[in-house]
């Protein structure tokens, strides 16, 4: 059953068209790449997803609920949680409230609350704290816990924004160039991860360019090119595309007789 | 390194003399120089002292401004004495101080306790959610105006003003916070100034209601009940808080009462949703907080302390004007968040002490205070630019099932 399903999606940005009538469907429990030469409009397609913005036309249906014109934070508590491409933490909260944020849509209590301190208060926020320690301590970040997020490697720092996002409780978790940035050892790391969170159930959507880890994970790649799809398939499938190779490695001149 | 901290010393020390230029006093008869050369000197002399201190400290000053060792050691140091000793030493201090002081200093401590609640206040909006806010002080006078009306009016009195003019507040709060949603940094710093200026001028110019520049006066004092049995019968005696002893407990409660008000907040949920905005809006929709509701949130708040604070000014003066509620007070308030470390609950303390209690103790100076009011903010943002005490995110231990054993003894401080 596919969870996330785009029906000829395009965006336009005044005369460009940065995605041209996407149809694409996520299935549950998969890893998805979506790979694509610079500019191919990638990143776009996880934007109007979470709702940074809408689609020009088209539907994105998730489970059933069109998301088109849902605020990004509603989309997120439906069950969809990102990362992005230049990392963006919250630089002056620790670690560990980072991850905290995150629980944000899964809990309640407000601003009255807070201030009467009520034991419903109280409990939510014990919980939230066991909870992004849990999580911590799965992605390997629970020494940091007390540290600034910006005093965090690279690497890790990568790990925490997806910790964030693990944090909302998500069904579907999208990865906007995970590995950019990374030495190959981390990248190795990643790998494991993303088939750890695969294997929990998690249903992963990924955009990266850096083909070792998409063909050694993925189990659908979609190709785009000036925002159309090009190829659709499994990895083996789309290294031998013809199509795909001339995207990315443009055609070959004719040599003169 | 040296000389370039050298050249620096120097190009401050020239712009502070500029700066001072209009203190030396032209007047017709005489020419004062001493006066500013005094200040320049007292200003010179911190700067030599901070230079010498970034000589000591040797190179790594200069690159790391923001990781000053000496204030964290200090700031350790601190965290080594029980938080109780210091809680209850300024707690005894705040508590004692009107039974030493004489009338004009009890004066100058309640103006600063004002100051300190609206800083906190502001703090919610600015240190919290990153909103620049120009016009806060537009919510301390409708939390004076509403007392003072309804209490002309209806007799209404300063307890039961109070919620009235909190929920006033909140909805002035929500009013200008709505239009400028999505407005960021310079923007919406531009709309909340014409805000408070509008406040301003229709308190001014509604003569019917506010009695324009006039102002208004004659609003009862807050009252305490207490119990009596004379004449063998019972009923309850009400006692207005005249004297000045008895308005500075009242507005250190609410104080005290604002510190662990905004102290849950910011370390609570939504105190956590309105950093995350503040540090990266796009990032905190994207995980899921609504963004929108929280900003809103905090104007509300934040005007909701304003107006406490509003009300208990209008009662203690028991006479409100719209000259009170002047841009300058908005800047003075905002001074006070700045340079005691944005989102930092002691430093807007400390803060609000020193920049309303030194001006008065250089208040021969009259309006030049304003002048070296702003040397000082300078040299601040130049030397300090993260404030006095600079806002530290609480530090968890791992034992998260108990929720309050290191709350006391986990060596945050704030």
């Amino acid at each position: 059953m596919a969870e996330l399903v785009l029906q000829n999606v395009s965006k336009r940005f005044g005369g460009l068209l940065a995605v041209n009538k996407l149809d694409l469907e996520v299935p549950a429990g998969r890893i998805l790449s979506l790979i694509g030469p610079n500019g191919a409009g990638k990143t776009t397609v996880f934007n109007m997803i979470t709702g940074v913005y809408p689609p020009s036309s088209g539907t994105i249906r998730y489970k059933g609920h069109q998301l088109n014109h849902l605020r990004s934070n509603r989309i997120i508590a439906q069950g969809i949680a990102r990362t992005f491409q230049n990392i963006r933490l919250f630089k002056s909260m620790t670690v560990l409230e980072n991850v905290q944020v995150g629980l944000h849509c899964r809990t309640k209590s407000g601003a009255v609350r807070a201030l009467l301190k009520t034991p419903f208060e109280n409990r939510e926020e014990t919980e939230i704290i066991a909870k992004s320690l849990k999580l911590l301590e799965f992605m390997g970040l629970i020494e940091h816990r007390n540290d600034y997020a910006s005093n965090l490697p690279y690497g890790e720092q990568r790990r925490l924004e997806i910790a964030r996002a693990l944090a909302t409780q998500p069904d579907i978790l999208l990865l906007d160039e995970p590995a950019a940035g990374m030495n190959p050892r981390e990248t190795a790391d990643l790998m494991d991860l993303i088939l750890k969170l695969r294997d929990t159930g998690l249903t992963i959507f990924l955009v990266e360019h850096d083909m070792k880890l998409v063909m050694g994970i993925s189990e659908i790649v979609t190709v785009l090119d000036y925002g159309q799809k090009i190829a659709e398939g499994t990895p083996r499938e789309i290294q031998q595309n013809e199509k795909v190779i001339e995207a990315y490695l443009g055609t070959a001149a004719k040599a003169p007789n | 390194m040296v000389r370039q901290e050298l050249q620096k010393l120097a190009v401050y020390a020239f712009f502070l003399a500029i700066l001072l230029i209009p203190m030396l006093g032209f007047r017709s008869a005489s020419f004062e120089p001493d006066r500013a050369l005094k200040i320049w000197g007292v200003f010179v002399g911190i700067l030599i002292l901070n230079f010498i201190v970034k000589a000591v400290r040797g190179g790594r000053a200069a690159v790391e401004a923001h990781k000053e060792p000496w204030t964290e050691r200090t700031r350790e140091r601190i965290s080594r004495i029980p938080r109780l000793y210091t809680i209850g030493g300024l707690a005894l201090l705040a508590a004692v101080y009107p039974l030493m002081a004489n009338n004009y200093m009890i004066d100058v401590g309640i103006t600063c306790l004002i100051y300190v609640s609206l800083g906190l206040g502001l703090n919610i909006v600015v240190g919290l959610c990153g909103l620049l806010d120009l016009g806060y002080i537009a919510f301390y006078a409708v939390g004076a105006y509403t007392y003072s009306l309804l209490n002309l009016t209806f007799g209404v009195s300063f307890w039961a003003a109070l919620p009235m003019g909190v929920v006033l507040g909140m909805v002035c709060g929500c009013i200008i916070g709505y239009p400028t949603l999505k407005m960021r940094g310079d923007y919406l710093a531009i709309v909340t100034l014409g805000f408070g200026e509008i406040v301003r001028l229709v308190l001014n110019n509604w003569d019917s209601l506010t009695a324009g520049p006039n102002g208004l006066f004659g609003m009862k004092r807050p009252t305490l009940y207490y119990p009596s049995f004379a004449d063998g019968g019972f009923s309850w005696v009400a006692y207005y808080l005249k004297s000045l002893p008895a308005l500075y407990y009242l507005i250190l409660i609410i104080v005290v009462l604002t510190i662990v008000g905004v102290r849950r907040l910011d370390n609570s949920r939504i105190g956590r949703a309105w950093i995350a905005i503040r540090e990266d809006e796009t990032a905190a929709e994207l995980s899921g907080v609504p963004t929108t509701w929280n900003k809103l949130l905090a104007y509300a708040l934040g005007a909701a302390f304003a107006s406490v604070a509003g009300a208990f000014f209008a009662a203690k003066l028991s006479y409100t004007n719209p000259n009170f509620f002047l841009f300058m007070e908005s800047c003075i308030v905002l001074c006070i968040v700045v340079l005691g470390g944005v989102g930092s609950i002691p430093g807007i303390v400390v803060a609000g002490f020193v920049l309303i209690a030194v001006p008065e103790i250089f208040r021969g100076l009259e309006n030049y205070r304003m002048l070296a009011f702003g040397a000082i903010m300078t040299i601040m943002m130049v030397v300090k630019p993260e404030g006095l005490i600079p806002a530290s995110r609480r530090k968890r231990e791992l034992h998260a099932t108990d929720p309050h054993p290191h709350e006391e003894s986990d060596g945050r401080d704030r």
